[in-house]
């Protein structure tokens, strides 16, 4: 053939998927230290939840009534609640119930979402205005009250916590999704994959799921800061985790609200907790929707 | 013509594209992007198909791929209607017919490497079901396209726009194909690279007995390629003949126009020689205009031109025209 074999300097250095992985992540410190912050609080919260027994001085459930609502000491950190149960053992081990129900919505939530979205941009026609529509219906209820139908339904045990939680963040993630599955239908490499008479299936997983991935990943640490906050204010509302189990919605509920003066310990630690964690979870998201957004990937 | 029966046969073809009207869905109006456009393609040949932006050339080109449904009319590839054909067979001769497009920047998943890119087409259609042998084929192929083995470890982003669009050759020929629909393959491209691809088109023709519609704006390429060039005007077929009779004496007014525009690489001749500039601009095809679509802009068009839709007719033997004058 004619053509002139091209030199290749790149041939050297092909580097592995893990380091490029790391190099993206040092980048993403280096020019955003916010997210950074938020990134490093989250791996905080996970040491915390993953680690519990071995960090808690306490039992979360040990009641000890020698000492209700004891102040902070040196004994007590946090102080005590109203049957002397330990504060920080309990924000502790809600750090946990906060993960467990927080991530399970969200990737739930934003795995559905991102299927219905993508399934409907690409199929396009009666299948999207169908689908379209019932999501409407769903987005038109606000997120807590139709978490609050939802647990009123199901009852309340920490799965149909989840689920509930779950629900509302579909249609919000299938929404945005489907906008950008949208302009991915349309770009050449899907049609070459039509052209070469690949089935529907091959096309949506192989094709335009993988290039939906930046959306995905801004979809779903939003919603994990959602669900958290969600989860707290269901069980502050009593329809959320039952106690005995420690949760931080449930710490701010009960005798926190009697106490709120003679004990304010009680809810000033579970409410900078939530706080906290969807503060961290806010602020990496807003990084990485900002890192990725402008597909400033390197090219 | 030669007695054999031609790999593809387009008969009338029509694509009708609704533009949504108010809230309920009506319909504001019909762009007819194409036309009634009918040609055949013989095994082995280059077909060139020009025309300007928006004239309906890649719709064409889409329609024969079935990436767009036509609204009405036949497309015969080996002498069978595709649209009579059911999911399986529509797959089968899927793999005869392969595309390259114009971008090759978007023409490529950003997340599969290049291995993964020409494999995959190997592996569903089963031509390759050895996953060991798939890799040495890939490797062949890449070497048919002018890259090198070690290029299927790269992602798109890391090629250059010549690269990538040889890598999308590669994947068009690892099916295999008969006919190739080139939609304006050289057209993103720098000159310098223009020529590498189009030589390589070339050599591969030659090699792999292909068929290409090659579909493109620019003449010169065009005609260096082609072994017969139609040209298209807004939705319609205006004029078709042997690439050379088509340059050398073109008998429609808008091919007239469009061969003078192309510049002469000599000042002296370019300075001296006739140009025909068309006014206005290309009609909506929204609501085009009557009779002969071209009328508007005429420089020759009479009274009856206004009136009476010129039909594609043969002219001389092999040259069809679609005007009343020629």
């Amino acid at each position: 053939m004619a053509v002139a074999r091209p030199v290749d300097p790149l041939e050297l250095e092909t580097p592995s998927a893990l380091g490029r992985w790391a190099a993206a992540a040092a980048e993403f410190c280096r020019q955003r230290p916010l997210g950074a912050i938020g990134a490093g609080a989250i791996l905080f919260l996970f040491v915390v939840a993953a680690l519990a027994p071995v960090i808690s001085a306490y039992d979360p459930l040990a009641v000890h009534f020698d000492a209700m609502l004891a102040r902070p000491s040196a004994l007590h950190w946090l102080g005590t609640d109203a049957f002397g149960r330990d504060v920080l053992a309990r924000l502790i081990y809600g750090s946990r119930t906060a993960l467990l129900v927080g991530f399970g919505s969200a990737i739930v939530g934003a795995a559905l979402g991102t299927i219905l979205g993508v399934g409907s941009a690409y199929f396009g026609g009666r299948v999207d205005l169908y689908l379209q529509r019932l999501m409407d219906v769903f987005l038109s209820f606000p997120l807590i009250v139709l978490a609050l139908a939802l647990v009123a339904i199901l009852g309340n045990s920490v799965p149909n916590v989840i689920a509930a939680i779950t629900v509302p963040m579909v249609p919000r993630c299938a929404l945005v999704i489907r906008a950008s599955a949208l302009s991915i239908r349309e770009m050449p490499y899907v049609d070459a994959a039509r052209a070469a008479g690949f089935g529907h299936a091959r096309i949506i997983l192989r094709h335009m799921l993988p290039n939906v991935m930046a959306p995905f990943l801004i979809m779903l640490t939003a919603f994990l800061g959602q669900a958290i906050l969600l989860e707290a204010s269901l069980s502050f509302l009593g329809l959320g985790v039952q106690e005995p189990t420690a949760a931080w919605g449930l710490m701010l509920r009960g005798a926190a609200v009697d106490f709120a003066e003679a004990a304010p310990w009680m809810a000033i630690f579970p409410g900078l907790a939530i706080s906290f964690a969807v503060f961290a979870f806010n602020l990496f998201g807003d990084s990485l929707r900002d890192a990725l957004d402008p597909k400033l990937r390197t090219q | 013509m030669t007695a054999e029966r031609p790999l593809l046969e387009i008969r009338n073809l029509t694509k009708h594209f609704r533009v949504g009207g108010g809230l309920f869905g009506g319909t504001a109006g019909v762009v007819r992007a194409v036309d009634g456009v009918s040609f055949v393609i013989r095994r082995g040949e280059t077909l060139g198909l020009v025309g300007e932006s928006g004239c309906g050339k890649t719709t064409t080109g889409r329609c024969i791929l079935r990436l767009e449904r036509p609204t009405s009319g036949a497309i015969l590839f080996e002498g069978r209607d595709l649209a009579t054909l059911n999911d399986e067979e529509l797959r089968a001769v899927r793999r005869r017919m392969q595309v390259i497009f114009q971008d090759p920047y978007s023409s490529l998943n950003p997340r599969m490497t290049v291995g993964q890119i020409i494999a995959e087409p190997l592996a569903v259609h089963r031509i390759v079901s050895d996953p060991a042998k798939r890799g040495a084929r890939v490797r062949e192929l890449l070497g048919h396209v002018g890259l090198l083995p070690q290029h299927a470890r790269r992602y798109p982003h890391q090629l250059s726009g010549g690269q990538r669009q040889r890598v999308g050759i590669a994947r068009a020929l690892a099916m295999e194909p008969t006919l190739i629909v080139c939609d304006e393959p050289v057209s993103a491209l720098d000159v310098s690279i223009q020529a590498q691809i189009i030589n390589l088109l070339e050599d591969l023709q030659r090699e792999f007995g292909l068929t290409y519609l090659f579909v493109a704006h620019d003449l010169s390429v065009v005609r260096h390629i082609s072994d017969r060039v139609a040209v298209m005007y807004l939705g319609k077929i205006v004029e078709l003949a042997d690439r050379k009779a088509l340059y050398d004496e073109p008998l429609h007014p808008y091919t007239r126009a469009l061969l003078s525009a192309v510049p002469i690489p000599d000042p002296e001749l370019e300075a001296r020689r006739e140009h025909i500039v068309l006014g206005g601009e290309v009609p909506s095809p929204l609501n085009p205009p009557s009779g002969c679509v071209f009328h508007p802009r005429c420089p020759i068009a009479i009274d009856r031109c206004r009136a009476v839709i010129p039909e594609l007719r043969e002219v001389k033997p092999g040259h069809w025209a679609a005007c009343i004058l020629a």
